[in-house]
């Protein structure tokens, strides 16, 4: 077996520390245009801080920054463990990849916030940002793939499996979708090279498998090692990783359209959004039960392991949003979530409760480990961490629930002689307490990550917080 | 690392054999339930597909249009010429009949208003605000103060074409000087015919400076604003004898609408609304207190 000393850890350390820089950015743009939402003066009249620019600079932070880098990070970390192979490239690639990585954050962050976008939601980056992220990412895949080539295990383990789509597919989406013309040779502008329902259709077979593969297949890799890593047990089943990682890979490329119902979109196209997101729903679930299952005999540990409680709670949201989700592609359903608040809500449970919480779990995994430290600086601080998250996730999609359906009735209502019920203006008035919950369920949630920031820092230090011996 | 297959201890069920990094997978069968829940949503969408247009290239629609022979534009069509076919008794009245004889037929008001609401909240709450309630620059209309005429006829002309709006020859027109920026009086001049002006209703302060202003009144404001400010609807120019001010009524406010003057303007939404919801606007207008 290979020492541990020739697997690349500096590489994931520096990732790790990255996920949780970038997280708590993200998490605070979230919590800032949560605000402006609620009170509009916090746009404070300048292009820079106004909510359109700030938008995308939430969602681009938490999840390609944040996501993203916990994604490449943990990859490093996972693939070069299950192969028993150090990191292909060596240390050279691997601190290409990092910084790298971290160059197209920067510069795509500048351009929200200067107003350079080519206006693609979550890929507004403009073409010179893109064309150096395709080298970033070429670079990933050379060393995540040569990693594996090389590896001494006969066989590749899921996790393997699950990073590799998420890899490959980001690689096509992203290379595709951002096919453009720029305006003049050294200009900043660019055209999409689609144009009307073509250029819809793309932007959403992108956003939708950017959910997909980014936010779905990459963190069911990172599920499925710190999963049984954590509860020391064996996966539930290998044939249900099998069918489930296929047909979800199969399946999830063509949903797409689902974002576009009710739309010019031509009817067949709808259909097909709608019935390949109904068939999504057991493959999505495959990970959720191989995941749950995996800690049967085990579950007594999340009466002790707050660590464990944020990865079962985290594959508990999975569950509950690749649920949503099917029924939201449902037309009927659709005709009322569309555009409301309910997709918004729908993401969160996703995004906050599925990618963060298995993220912070896997965070408060490896820290410990990768700084040689004999355990986390405070177990009980983690517990802190995931109740007061867990809280703050329950305002803001209850909230959005909430919401987004009264809005999407509002919108639908009519009086006695046909005309409708409410103006906008007035769907928008009474959202707006909901607006305010929803900003203190974010807020709750970025005080956790500060929480988990600062026992993660005594960590490293080496500190250990013994507990004060008293009566219980 | 290749292990041997054991079984294991809680679940009594095998390994496959394989290890990474001390990680090992059961054997367990997929979950009957899950993979008959795969299946049948695999029949669902077989099922859809054959109900709905589904198929690219083939038939002659250029794809196959489905058993149900659904089409998302005909449904809208469709539900669009019912909601119109149950407002048409209400909508060929209001066609056929003329404004001032609307108001005879109580239904008739009734739908409307009914119509007029909703047209106004999402036309004209964003200037007028709710209810009519004006803001700085853009007048109540839940007042008796009408710049350009209250009655009903005044208020559907005045919706229809407008005020100011490039593009419609019958659009209210009217230019107020910007006697300030065009030179037309000097500092002194508009600092003392907005104390004259101010004076008029009996807001003002400085009563000598009001004296010389009246001078400068009568020569530049009196033939649009009449000679004791009672204001003029042919123009648009507004009484200013009863304290209510489009602009604020400050005399800072009043100074600086003297200096550049304002020429405020709303869009003609003949252009934007049909007949029918333009009618529907005015009675609204008219009815939200200040209707002649």
């Amino acid at each position: 077996m290979s020492q541990t000393e020739s697997y690349n850890e500096d590489v994931v350390r520096q990732f790790v520390v990255a996920t949780m820089f970038w997280g708590i950015v993200g998490f605070l743009a979230g919590v800032y245009i949560a605000m402006q939402l609620a009170w509009p003066v916090f746009n404070l009249d300048l292009e820079w801080f106004s909510f359109g620019r700030l938008r995308p600079l939430h969602t681009s932070a938490v999840i390609f920054a944040f996501g993203g880098n916990a994604l490449l990070g943990t990859s490093f970390y996972v693939v070069q463990r299950t192969c028993r192979a150090s990191l292909f490239g060596g240390s050279g690639l691997a601190q290409f990849v990092f910084w790298g990585y971290q160059l197209f954050i920067v510069m795509a962050a500048l351009g929200y916030v200067l107003g350079v976008t080519q206006g693609h939601e979550y890929a507004e980056p403009e073409w010179f940002v893109d064309i150096w992220l395709t080298v970033v990412w070429v670079a990933y895949l050379v060393a995540f793939m040569g990693t594996i080539v090389r590896r001494k295990e006969p066989h590749i383990y899921v996790a393997n499996w699950f990073y590799l789509a998420f890899i490959v597919t980001v690689a096509v989406l992203h290379v595709v979708h951002s096919l453009s013309v720029p305006v003049s040779f050294l200009g900043a502008k660019s055209y999409s090279l689609f144009a009307g329902v073509q250029d819809a259709l793309t932007q959403w077979w992108y956003g939708h498998n950017a959910v997909g593969f980014f936010l779905t297949a990459g963190f069911l890799g990172l599920m499925y090692y710190f999963i049984p890593k954590q509860v020391d047990r064996p996966i539930y089943s290998y044939r249900l990783s099998v069918v489930h990682f296929w047909s979800l890979i199969f399946l999830y490329i063509w949903a797409g359209p689902h974002h576009l119902l009710h739309t010019a979109l031509p009817d067949w196209a709808q259909t097909l959004g709608v019935t390949f997101s109904i068939m999504l729903w057991m493959p999505s679930w495959g990970g959720m039960i191989n995941g749950l299952m995996t800690i049967s005999g085990a579950w007594d540990k999340l009466r002790t392991d707050p660590v464990l409680r944020f990865m079962v709670a985290g594959i508990g949201f999975y569950g509950m949003s690749t649920f949503e989700g099917p029924l939201m592609s449902i037309k009927a359903v659709n005709a009322l979530s569309h555009y409301t608040d309910w997709t918004i809500g729908h993401v969160h449970s996703g995004t906050l409760g599925w990618v963060g919480f298995i993220t912070f779990g896997a965070i408060y995994f490896l820290v410990p480990r990768l700084w040689g430290r004999d355990s986390l600086y405070s177990e009980k601080l983690v517990g802190t961490h995931f109740w007061v998250s867990t809280i703050g996730i329950v305002f803001y999609i209850v909230a959005m629930w909430v919401s987004g359906i009264m809005q999407g009735l509002m919108w639908k209502a009519y009086d006695s002689l046909g005309f409708l019920q409410y103006s906008f203006a007035e769907t928008v008035d009474a959202m707006h307490p909901f607006y305010v919950i929803r900003m203190l369920g974010g807020l709750l949630y970025l005080i956790g990550a500060l929480i988990m920031v600062y026992n993660l820092w005594r960590t490293v230090r080496g500190d250990v917080l013994r507990p004060v011996a008293a009566a219980a | 690392m290749p292990t041997k297959v054991e079984k294991d201890a809680f679940t009594g069920t095998e390994t496959t054999g394989h290890e990474w990094d001390g990680i090992k997978e059961l054997d367990t069968p997929m979950p009957r339930w899950w993979l008959y829940t795969l299946y049948a949503t695999i029949l669902f969408a077989v099922i859809y597909m054959i109900l709905y247009p589904a198929i690219p290239w083939l038939g002659e629609a250029g794809y196959t249009r489905g058993v149900l022979g659904f089409s998302q534009r005909v449904e809208l069509e469709e539900s669009m010429a019912e909601a119109r076919s149950e407002q048409a008794v209400y909508l060929e009245k209001l066609e056929a009949a003329s404004l001032e004889g609307m108001l005879d037929d109580p239904e008739l008001v009734n739908f409307a208003l009914a119509g007029g609401r909703t047209a106004f909240a999402d036309n004209c709450v964003p200037c007028h605000g709710a209810g009519g309630a004006g803001g700085p620059g853009y007048p109540v209309l839940a007042d008796d103060d009408w710049l350009w005429g209250g009655t009903l006829d005044d208020i559907y002309i005045t919706l229809k074409h407008g005020i100011r709006w490039p593009g419609d020859e019958d659009t209210r027109d009217s230019a107020m000087p910007a006697f300030g920026s065009d030179e037309l009086l000097d500092g002194a001049q508009i600092n003392d015919v907005a104390e004259y002006v101010l004076a008029l209703s009996g807001t003002g302060g400085d009563e000598a400076a009001a004296a010389r202003g009246g001078a400068v009144y009568a020569e530049n404001c009196a033939a649009c604003h009449g000679d004791g400010g009672e204001g003029n609807r042919e123009f648009g120019a507004p009484r200013l004898t009863d304290a209510i001010w489009l602009y604020g009524g400050d005399k800072q406010e009043v100074v600086e609408t003297i200096t550049k003057s304002r020429n405020g303007a709303m869009p003609a939404w003949k252009d934007r609304l049909d007949d029918s919801t333009v009618k529907q606007l005015a009675i609204y207008v008219h009815s939200l207190g200040g209707g002649e």
